[in-house]
C-alpha cells in the first residue's frame, strides 16, 4: 500500500483548500460559500470588484480573520486551531502598509523578523539580503515615513519573506503605484514565483492577474463566478478578437452589425463586436455602409472577461 | 529558516524588544511629559508652596515636600501610564496600524496585549525609578524604604493603564481620551490625598476616592516610606490594585481579539 505516502504528497502539494468558506459581517455576508484549491508552486489570482469577497477571503486563508462556515486547511493544517503554526510559515502583504513608520528600512525587516522567533543574529542578515531584494539598500538606514509609495511597498513585501514563507499572500500588492513602481514589483514577484514560493494575489488589475497568475477566480458579490487560467477564462467568457467601432455619441447602429459577431454589447460612445475574426467583421460593417468615426481590432483581454462576469455597473 | 511559536512569555518579551526599539530612536520626545512635569510640580507644589506649610499632623510631621514625595511618585505613575495606554495603542490599531502587522506573524492578540502592558509597566518602573533619584536630589527623599514605592507605582500606575488599555482597544476615534484625561485622570490627581489629606474633603467624597487606583497607591506609598504601614491595609491595597489590572487584562483579551481577530 502506497497510502501513507500518497497522503503525505497530497497534504503538502495542496496549500489551500476551501470547501463551502463562508464569512459574514453581522447580517452582511462578505463570501458566499467559495471552493478553492491551490497547489505548491502555483500563482493563484483572485479577481473581482471592490466588495467582491476579495479580502475577506484573504484574511481568512492568512489564519487573522475566523471562518463563518465550510472547511478551510492552509499547509494541511485548520486556522481556527493552529493559526500561530500557520502564521509562522506565511507571508502576508496587507492591502494597507502597516510598517513602522517611525523605524527604519532595516528595523521594520528585524523587528518583524524577531515575531518569528528568528534570533537577533539572523534577522540582521535576513534584513540584508531582503533589502537587497528591494533595492532599499541604499536607504537601510532612512525612517519609512518620508519614504515613496512604491518603496514602502517593496519594504512591506521585503517584510513579508523574512520567515522564507512557503506562501505569500498579497491584498491588491500594486494598487496606487505608478507605472514603474508596479513594473518592478512584478519583476521582483515574479522571481519569487520562480523560486518556488506560491503566492496568492487579489487584484482588480486585469494586466496584473494576466501577467503574475497561472491560475484566478474571478469573484462577484462573495461567491466565484469563475474559474481557470486567464487564456481559458478569455477562451470561455469570451471570443478571440474583439472589434470596437466608435461612434458620435448617441449615434451608434448596432442594429445594423448584430448578427456580425457572437456577441455585441453597445456602449454610449461604442458599439463592442465579440468575434473570432475583427477585421472580417469590419469589412462586413463596411460593406454594410456602417460609417463609424474610428474603428478597433484588438485581442480580447482578461477585462473583457472581468467585465462580462461582474458588469459594468460602478461597484462602490 | 527557523522559524517557530513562541509562548505567550516570549512573544510579550519580543514585543518589548521591539517597543524599545522604537523607544531608542524616540525617547526625547517623550522625556518632557515623563519627567519634566512631574519635576516642575515638586519644585512648585513641594518646594515652593510647601514651605509655606506648616508642619503638623496633616503632614505625618513631615516637611511638605517629604510628605508629598512618594504620592507624586505615585500620581506620576498613573498620567503616564495613561499617556501610554490612549494614544499609543489606539495608533497601533488606527494609524500606525502595527498591531495588524504584529497578528500576521505567529503572534496572537492576546500576546499583543500582554507585551503592551509589558512594555507599559518597565517603562512606569524605570520612569517612576529615575523620578525617584531626581526627588532625592532635590532632598524629597529621606527614607530609603521609598525605594519600594517603584514597584508600588508601577502597580498602581497598571491598575489604571490595564483597564484603559482595554478601553482604547474600543475605540474608533481618539475623541474621548481627552475625557479620560480631564475627567478621570485630573481629578484623581487632586482629590486622591496626594497634595493634601482625604480628611480635608466632605465626607461623600472619600467613597471616590477609594475606588481610584491613585488613592492606593499613594497609601502604599506614604506607608512603605514612612514606616506606617500595617499589613492588613496594605494587602487590601495591592489586592484592590491587582484586581483592577485583573480586569484590565480580562477586558483587554476580549477586546483586542474583537479588534484584532475580524
Amino acid at each position: 500500500m502506497s497510502g501513507p505516502a500518497a497522503n503525505v504528497t497530497n497534504v503538502t502539494s495542496t496549500l489551500v483548500h476551501a470547501k463551502g468558506l463562508t464569512k459574514h459581517f453581522g447580517s452582511f455576508e462578505a463570501v458566499r460559500g467559495i471552493d478553492v484549491e491551490v497547489s505548491k508552486g502555483e500563482a493563484f489570482g483572485f479577481l473581482g470588484p471592490n466588495g467582491a469577497g476579495k479580502s475577506s477571503t484573504m484574511r481568512m486563508v492568512a489564519c487573522v480573520s475566523p471562518r463563518t462556515g465550510g472547511e478551510l486547511r492552509v499547509l494541511g493544517m485548520d486556522p481556527n486551531t493552529d493559526g500561530p503554526r500557520i502564521r509562522a510559515r506565511l507571508g502576508v502583504v496587507p492591502q494597507q502598509d502597516n510598517l513602522d513608520t517611525e523605524l527604519t528600512v532595516r528595523q521594520n525587516l528585524q523587528v518583524y523578523g524577531r515575531y518569528f522567533g528568528l534570533s537577533r543574529a539572523a534577522v540582521r542578515e535576513r534584513a540584508v539580503e531582503l533589502m537587497e531584494f528591494a533595492q532599499l539598500t541604499d536607504r537601510a538606514d532612512a525612517e519609512v515615513e518620508p519614504l515613496s509609495g512604491g518603496m514602502k511597498r517593496r519594504l512591506t513585501i521585503a517584510r513579508s519573506l523574512v520567515n522564507d514563507p512557503e506562501l505569500l499572500l498579497l491584498d491588491e500588492p500594486t494598487t496606487g503605484l505608478d507605472p514603474q513602481a508596479r513594473h518592478l514589483l512584478w519583476d521582483r514577484l515574479f522571481r519569487l514565483k520562480q523560486s518556488g514560493v506560491t503566492l496568492i494575489i487579489t487584484t482588480h488589475y486585469m494586466d496584473e492577474a494576466e501577467q503574475l497568475c497561472d491560475r484566478l477566480v474571478v469573484m462577484d458579490g462573495g461567491r466565484i463566478a469563475a474559474e481557470g487560467s486567464p487564456s481559458e477564462l478569455i477562451r470561455r467568457y469570451s471570443t478571440k478578437e474583439v472589434l470596437e467601432l466608435r461612434f458620435p455619441p448617441g449615434e451608434q447602429s448596432a442594429a445594423e452589425v448584430r448578427d456580425l459577431a457572437e456577441r455585441v454589447e453597445v456602449l454610449p460612445d461604442r458599439v463592442l463586436l465579440y468575434t473570432s475574426d475583427g477585421e472580417a467583421a469590419l469589412s462586413a460593417a463596411h460593406a454594410r455602409g456602417v460609417r463609424p468615426v474610428s474603428s478597433l481590432v484588438r485581442r480580447s483581454s482578461l477585462e473583457d472577461v472581468f467585465l462580462r462576469l461582474t458588469g459594468r455597473t460602478l461597484v462602490d | 529558516m527557523s522559524t517557530h511559536v513562541a509562548g505567550s512569555w516570549r512573544a510579550a518579551l519580543v514585543a518589548v524588544e521591539n517597543h524599545w526599539t522604537w523607544y531608542r530612536r524616540n525617547w526625547r520626545a517623550t522625556v518632557i511629559s515623563n519627567f519634566l512635569q512631574p519635576v516642575l510640580f515638586l519644585l512648585a507644589m513641594g518646594v515652593g508652596f510647601g514651605s509655606q506649610v506648616r508642619v503638623g499632623e496633616a503632614t505625618g510631621g513631615h516637611p511638605y515636600l517629604v510628605y508629598l514625595a512618594p504620592a507624586l511618585v505615585i500620581i506620576t505613575a498613573v498620567q503616564n501610564s495613561a499617556f501610554e495606554s490612549t494614544w499609543a495603542v489606539f495608533s497601533a490599531f488606527k494609524w500606525q496600524r502595527t498591531y495588524v502587522a504584529v497578528v500576521s506573524t505567529p503572534v496572537t492578540p492576546a500576546q499583543v496585549l500582554y507585551g503592551q502592558l509589558l512594555w507599559i509597566a518597565m517603562r512606569l518602573a524605570a520612569g517612576s525609578a529615575v523620578f525617584l533619584l531626581i526627588a532625592v536630589a532635590l532632598g524629597a527623599i529621606t527614607s530609603p524604604w521609598a525605594v519600594l514605592t517603584v514597584p508600588v507605582a508601577t502597580l498602581a500606575g497598571m491598575a489604571f493603564s490595564a483597564p484603559v488599555v482595554a478601553y482604547a482597544a474600543t475605540r474608533e476615534r481618539p475623541d474621548s481620551f481627552n475625557a479620560v484625561f480631564r475627567f478621570l485622570v485630573l481629578p484623581m490627581t487632586l482629590f486622591s490625598g496626594g497634595f493634601f489629606p482625604l480628611s480635608q474633603l466632605p465626607g461623600w467624597l472619600h467613597p471616590l476616592a477609594w475606588l481610584t487606583p491613585v488613592w492606593h497607591g499613594i497609601e502604599l506609598a506614604r506607608g512603605v516610606t514612612f514606616g506606617t504601614l500595617s499589613p492588613l491595609p496594605a494587602l487590601g491595597h495591592v489586592a484592590y490594585l491587582s484586581a483592577l489590572v485583573a480586569i484590565g487584562v480580562v477586558l483587554g483579551r476580549r477586546y483586542f481579539h474583537r479588534r484584532l481577530a475580524v
